[in-house]
């Protein structure tokens, strides 16, 4: 194979990679805005939470990378139901904007509480994986890039299975099309959407993990850049739908690392902002969204 | 010559066809009533004719002009005005604000004179405040000019829809279920009302009701609407003793 | 001219002045710390910010949250004419504002059909492309920043603030600040009323962008230097909490809010760690127990001196 192709595909895989973390991410804004309608600011946060709390079961407690992952979820799991509880419940019936003031301010606790709790020292991840690459035609597979991917797409397809198949993934759609009904209907709206904040944030600190294996690095402020990015992401597939940001988490990661790729790096971010306004004034329920018209 | 004529008017929400075909004429003057089962498309005639929806297929023909394609504020400058089935005031202004905002298109200073308070604001504003409570007077509810839109009991919120639609100065006035909600006392007076400022704005009404007794009573003419197609029309005696309408919709209720 | 000299606008003015001159005292005899003039500088800045995003968002209805975007336009566009070519100072500022305003227009022409957190987006969007935009731009120091002498003073940012403030007052007290209004209350309503939507929500995104790029300009003008990373999006929240905490849609409420959060701000100064995380403890609570902010949509008047001789004006003031 050509260098140019090599390279063409060694980009391909860098962005599958990272796109992979911008879907779990994603994922986890969708489900939340799916069903009480709120951009959950603070996700980016949950996920730098779970990247610590990760890296802690690394070093102190010394555990395996699988061991950790399920720690770090759980433990962003109880995170997530804990914010929706104080901070969002009681705004349940508020304006969206005061809401989305809410989300904005848990999110500023998380960073600079974060901030006080470890420090704003960036932290060293500790390799998880051995430093395997296999090369095939000339591209580099990293250990780590199969082990991301395969991460992701076996909680997404969990996640899937959830809301397709079992009866609270029933409630969830449900509840997300029409709270008062499945009220009704005798299922407890509330437990639901703690319930969804638990997976989504779950899948965040999955991402935080990888995110910290993939970048050697953490730092309190992290969450930010990928959490703006990952709502990109969730428009750009159509928010609300499971789907959406799985093909927009990845598409985002693929773009990123081309423009990246062709020596523009200090301009990824604006392209991802670029393509995200072009994408919602051109069709802004998303790439798979349906359109909702209001009723005259 | 009608005021307003529609040909063929059809439209399509995907493969739903709410209306179909559509032909109505409108001559000056007239007071027409439009009445059909729920679901038979009588707000979807509304929203074509006042540009919220896109027709589909056919022509509109207002004041010998082409008004398709137009948006519902031009349509609303070239003389037509409309009320909403579910009443949309702005609610949390005052009532002589909502008759303000729809005398904004003829208002008579720039913006810049508004951002530095030149003389010709003052005058507009003064004007605009004049014939806003004259209109208000008319429809009784000068007293509550500063109230807030949504503290007004039900039946002045319909009324105060009308004044406002009243104020951007219309030749056809579209009204979409006025009586929804009142009782019959409040329904006679209204019925009255319009009666009345049809004479006094020389006006042309069409109107959608439920109210048996109110399109009976008021109009002249009526267009009966079921699937989106009109069935029948005529006088509203001719109505009601067509077995068609009778079918579609009055029942026994008539009979 | 006879219109304006009415008993509220004397006692307004008259207050104005009176603020002007005390603080101006304190300058000129040394007595105020620099630090608490640094403070009373950036109120001014702030008052403009949070005016004209309530303008967007809280009069028009719209759910802008790029404002720091068009604040950095403003910033960089102002040191540009008076570092780079050495023009005059408020030729600076206005040439910094109109070009924030030109950047409003074209960015609020396509987006503006976008509604609640998509138009949200879109701004967020917007804000970061400007601040990646200038971080790039090697001639302005990039992600170092630009250094310019300060040449503000007290008189002049005061001067600029109460225009702001009167001008975008002017603008919400008059048929167009209606036509905004109505939008915000029922977008359909008001096409059907004859408003033409599209033209007011550009026109009040376009004046907000003005005036936020004042306020850049006067901030690029005071503070030595200017960063692309001031007006990353977190700047954007701090002027929409501003809004909030006042009460969307109160002028009065917006100003209210851009004094405390900044006060707020300066008295925590002292205890940076703790800045922010008692920042948004106070921003949840508040949001929880008076999400409509101190003032709701209510305005702070000088109602109590009579309606006399202030007939004329719409009837909300």
């Amino acid at each position: 194979m050509d260098s140019i192709s090599t390279q063409i595909f060694q980009q391909i895989i860098n962005g599958l990679s990272l796109g992979s973390i911008y879907a779990l991410i994603a994922l986890g804004y969708t489900m939340v805005y799916g069903i009480i309608k709120l951009i959950n600011f603070a996700h980016g946060d949950v996920m730098m939470v779970g990247a610590y709390s990760g890296w802690f079961a690394v070093t102190v407690l010394h555990l395996p990378f699988l061991p950790a992952l399920l720690f770090s979820m759980i433990s962003c799991a109880l995170l997530g139901v804990l914010i929706e509880r104080i901070a969002y419940k009681p705004l349940r019936n508020a304006s969206r904007i005061a809401a989305l003031i809410t989300a904005i301010g848990v999110s500023l606790f998380l960073e600079y509480g974060g901030m006080i709790v470890v420090t704003a020292q960036v932290r060293t991840y500790p390799p998880v994986f051995p430093d395997t690459r296999y090369i095939l035609g000339g591209v580099y597979f990293k250990y780590g890039d199969i082990v991301m991917l395969l991460t992701a797409v076996v909680l997404m397809a969990l996640l899937h299975f959830t809301v397709q198949y079992t009866k609270v993934g029933k409630a969830m759609r449900a509840v997300s099309y029409d709270k008062d009904a499945a009220l009704l209907m005798g299922i407890n709206t509330n437990n639901i959407i703690s319930f969804t904040f638990a997976i989504g944030s779950a899948l965040a600190a999955a991402a935080g993990v990888l995110m910290g294996v993939y970048f050697n690095t953490i730092d309190p402020l992290m969450g930010i850049i990928p959490g703006l990015k990952a709502f990109v992401a969730a428009v750009l597939g159509g928010i609300g739908i499971i789907p959406g940001p799985m093909v927009g988490g990845l598409m985002l990661g693929l773009v990123e690392s081309v423009v990246s790729g062709l020596g523009a790096s200090t301009w990824r971010d604006a392209v991802a902002f670029l393509i995200l306004i072009l994408v919602l004034i051109i069709k802004p329920s998303g790439l798979f969204g349906k359109n909702v018209r209001e009723k005259v | 010559m009608p005021l307003l004529k529609t040909e063929n008017l059809s439209k399509s929400f995907g493969g739903l066809k709410a209306v179909s075909n559509l032909d109505i004429e409108i001559n000056q003057g007239e007071l027409i009533g439009l009445i059909g089962p729920n679901g038979a498309g009588k707000t979807t005639v509304f929203n074509l004719l006042t540009g919220v929806y896109e027709k589909t297929e056919g022509t509109m023909t207002f004041m010998d002009k082409n008004v398709s394609g137009l948006k519902p504020y031009q349509v609303t400058l070239r003389g037509m005005a409309r009320t909403f089935q579910n009443i949309r005031l702005f609610s949390d202004l005052s009532v002589i604000d909502n008759v303000k905002v729809a005398y904004h298109q003829r208002t008579s200073y720039s913006t810049f004179s508004a951002l530095f308070r030149l003389p010709s604001f003052y005058s507009g504003e003064a004007e605009m405040q004049r014939k806003a409570m004259e209109l208000l007077k008319i429809f009784n509810l000068d007293d509550k000019a500063e109230e807030t839109a949504k503290n007004l009991p039900y039946g002045e919120q319909r009324r105060l829809e009308i004044a406002r639609a009243l104020a951007t100065d219309p030749q056809l006035l579209l009204l979409d279920e006025p009586a929804a909600g009142m009782n019959p006392q409040e329904t006679h007076d209204l019925m009255n009302l319009i009666r009345w400022i049809r004479e006094k704005f020389k006006l042309t009404i069409l109107l959608i009701e439920h109210d048996m007794s109110l399109v009976m009573g008021v109009c002249e003419r009526i267009y009966v609407l079921d699937y989106g197609m009109i069935i029948a029309q005529g006088a509203p005696d001719e109505i009601k003793s067509n077995p068609k309408v009778i079918e579609a919709y009055l029942g026994e209720e008539v009979v | 001219m006879r219109n304006w000299f009415n008993r509220k606008n004397i006692v307004a003015l008259l207050g104005i002045v009176l603020l002007y001159a005390v603080v101006q005292g304190l300058i000129v005899f040394d007595i105020m710390p620099p630090f608490y003039k640094l403070t009373l500088i950036l109120i001014c800045i702030y008052i403009i910010l949070s005016t004209s995003l309530n303008l967007i968002n809280g009069i028009t209805g719209q759910f802008s949250i790029g404002h720091a975007g068009f604040m950095a336009v403003g910033a960089y566009v102002s040191a540009m004419v008076t570092a780079i070519m050495h023009g005059p100072l408020l030729l600076g500022i206005f040439i910094g504002a109109v070009v924030a305003a030109l950047g409003g227009l074209l960015v609020g022409l396509p987006t503006l059909r976008l509604k609640g957190d998509y138009l949200a987006i879109a701004t967020l969007g917007f804000g970061e492309i400007v601040r990646i935009v200038f971080l790039n731009m090697e001639f302005v120091g990039g992600a170092a920043g630009f250094t310019l002498p300060s040449k503000i003073t007290w008189t002049w940012a005061f001067l600029l603030m109460v225009f702001s403030v009167v001008i975008i007052k002017n603008f919400v007290g008059s048929t167009h600040g209606r036509a905004c209004i109505s939008i915000r209350e029922n977008e359909i309503a008001a096409e059907s009323m004859g408003v033409n939507t599209t033209k007011y929500k550009v026109m009040a995104f376009t004046i907000g962008a003005f005036f936020a790029g004042l306020a850049g300009a006067i901030y690029a003008n005071y503070m030595y230097i200017i960063q692309p990373g001031t007006f990353s999006f977190l700047k954007s929240f701090d002027i929409l909490v501003m809004v909030v905490l006042g009460g969307l849609g109160s002028i009065t409420g917006g100003i209210v809010g851009a004094v405390v959060y900044t006060l707020i701000s300066a008295l925590l100064a002292g205890i940076p760690e703790w800045r922010l995380v008692i920042t948004a403890v106070f921003l949840v609570v508040l949001m929880i127990f008076r999400p409509t902010g101190i003032m709701g949509t209510k305005e702070f008047t000088l109602g109590f001196l009579g309606k006399k001789g202030d007939k004329n004006a719409t009837s909300k003031n």
